[in-house]
């Protein structure tokens, strides 16, 4: 996986500008993804490629857009050292898978990295850098690869039944 | 052990005791969608295989990002919006009303100790009433409107209490940056920030609401101020029901407590390009503006208005300035109005607009060319926010965005 790294506190409207947000359709949201902020992204993104940032990936508004116009580049996992929260659910909610990296910053720009989900870790270079597991709560969603997918397998929700520690 | 509110917000949601770290599917009393996230989130409902939304009065609905609708596309999302308002009998204050945040609660739509969501980052803001409120994205509505529930995780809290009086011209909006400025932008990522303290008891609701409305600024889910008489009036007037007391027990368990002195507060602003990036108004005066906008869900109350106009009196904007002013609603523009605040701005040279999220938003009108700077008593700065990526926004308090308006460069309120 090829990986564009990015720096601390991507907002959203540096993912995806306030101007195209009358957009929904992923494909077209990738037109403008990193518009203006980083413009070589849209222009030489390849699907399977990465996004990697460092502290509070995301921060900003809950437009959704965001996570959406990086799957439309065809970016599957973003990983970063932590992740404002609003944008961790809707990466989860939209099947973008969200990877917390305490290392993220010693993954270099345009190197290749594997991530290996089974043993939790990210190789990089000679690197071998522990990701943390997605929270339990949210693992039922990032399996069926969605909220919508999820919600869908559900006829009713169980209220407040799931509380647990 | 003692609870914090917001764990008891979530215990007598779910109607048994809840802690700090228990994730749960909780009903919610509210949920809000606007013009840019609401059609992805019917869209959504509908994926999901939803047929009637759970409860339609407690769907909030209304326009204010790109209204009256500014392109053919928004123009389509708002007639997409309203036939499913139509169909499911959900009240739509469309485009009459203003700015979501500060309409959901002039309207009552919010109490003290409710569950409520929003699919817009600051519903943090109605944490000013009491409530537990927090932005959600479009997928997580869809999901709301279906089931009327949604899972969360409750937060930790941290206590930040307010002690001191604000110096003349000096006020709620200083104190957030202030906060902003020490805790950070991640600082409180996943917790409730709750305002206490005598500072914030003695505020009126529209500096409650500057405060929880920056909440996310800083990463929280939430903020949010213990109902209090000030609160209790606010819900009388319109409407709501008689007191009951909420508030954290005095042995609650908090992440991290803090003070903040607000005596020797100097006026603040948040520099280009983070809202954590905040300085005294000292630092940056004589930075030449070339676009100030007064207005937001943020600062756009008849009382920020008020605070600008104290500052502005009989002189006028400088001419190097284009002045946007725009009021959060239109409860909000007709007090201004009443008050001759609005011919006061116009007759000093602003252009004062209908209620609506204005150059906030970035997409609709009031966007910035390359090299420009904007002073915006608005919630973010980020690069690209008000326009191109190359310009720059400065962020501040109405009194504060007056005062550079008259010189054409960032002022001290003090010194006008």
């Amino acid at each position: 996986m090829r990986v564009w790294k990015f720096g601390d506190n991507i907002d959203t409207d540096a993912i995806i500008p306030g101007r195209f947000l009358t957009i929904y359709d992923p494909a077209e949201l990738a037109r403008h993804a990193f518009e203006g902020t980083r413009d070589e992204f849209r222009l030489n993104v390849q699907k399977g490629d990465v996004v990697v940032g460092g502290r509070n990936f995301g921060c900003g508004s809950s437009r959704e857009h965001a996570p959406l116009s990086l799957k439309g580049a065809g970016v599957e996992v973003v990983i970063a050292r932590s992740f404002a929260r609003i944008f961790y659910r809707n990466a989860v909610n939209t099947g973008l898978l969200p990877i917390v990296c305490d290392q993220a910053d010693l993954i270099a720009d345009g190197s290749e990295i594997v991530i290996d989900l089974t043993n939790q870790v990210i190789i990089a270079g000679k690197g071998r850098l522990p990701i943390e597991p997605v929270p339990g709560f949210l693992n039922a969603i990032v399996e069926k690869g969605g909220l919508v997918e999820y919600a869908r397998s559900l006829t009713e929700v169980p209220l407040c039944t799931e509380s647990r520690r | 052990m003692g609870a914090t509110i917001v764990e008891k917000i979530f215990s007598s949601r779910c109607g048994s005791p809840v802690r700090t770290g228990d994730v749960v599917m909780a009903p919610v009393d509210g949920a809000m969608i606007h013009d840019i996230t609401g059609p992805l989130a019917i869209q959504k409902f509908y994926e999901m295989g939803g047929v009637r939304v759970f409860s339609p009065s407690k769907v909030i609905m209304l326009f204010d990002h790109q209204v009256p609708a500014d392109s053919i596309e928004a123009a389509e999302n708002q007639v997409f919006m309203r036939k499913f308002a139509a169909e499911q009998s959900i009240y739509n204050y469309d485009i009459h009303e203003g700015v979501c945040h500060q309409v959901t609660l002039e309207k009552g739509r919010v109490h003290p100790g409710d569950l409520v969501v929003g699919a817009d980052s600051h519903t943090c803001m109605y944490g000013a009433v009491g409530a537990f409120a927090t932005g959600i994205g479009s997928t997580d509505m869809g999901f709301v409107l279906k089931f009327g529930s949604l899972y969360f995780r409750v937060p930790e809290s941290i206590r930040a209490e307010v002690t001191g009086e604000f110096q003349h011209r000096v006020g709620a909006k200083d104190l957030i940056l202030m906060m902003a400025g020490k805790i950070g932008a991640d600082g409180a990522t996943y917790k409730a920030i709750e305002f206490t303290g005598e500072t914030v008891g003695g505020m009126e609701m529209a500096d409650r609401m500057t405060c929880t409305n920056m909440a996310i600024e800083m990463g929280a889910k939430a903020g949010i101020v213990p109902p209090d008489e000030v609160t209790w009036r606010y819900m009388a007037e319109r409407g709501g029901a008689a007191p009951v007391p909420l508030a954290s027990d005095p042995d609650a368990t908090y992440a991290e407590k803090r003070t903040f002195e607000v005596s020797d507060l100097a006026p603040q602003v948040a520099i280009p390009h983070n809202v954590d990036q905040v300085v005294e108004v000292g630092k940056v005066a004589g930075t030449p503006v070339d676009q100030v906008f007064i207005g937001s869900c943020t600062n756009g109350r008849f009382e920020d208005l008020k605070s600008a106009a104290e500052v502005l009196g009989s002189l006028s904007f400088s001419d190097r300035v284009r002045v946007i002013v725009i009021p959060a609603s239109r409860t909000e523009y007709l007090k201004a109005l009443r008050a001759g605040l609005i011919e006061q701005f116009v007759t000093a040279g602003a252009l004062v607009e209908a209620p609506c999220c204005g150059p906030c938003m970035g997409g609709a009108f009031g966007l910035l060319a390359p090299d420009e700077v904007s002073l915006s008593t608005s919630n973010r700065n980020f690069r690209g926010r008000q326009g191109s990526t190359a310009a720059s926004v400065y962020l501040c308090s109405p009194a504060t965005a007056a005062a550079s308006a008259i010189r054409g460069e960032i002022t001290d309120p003090r010194e006008v």
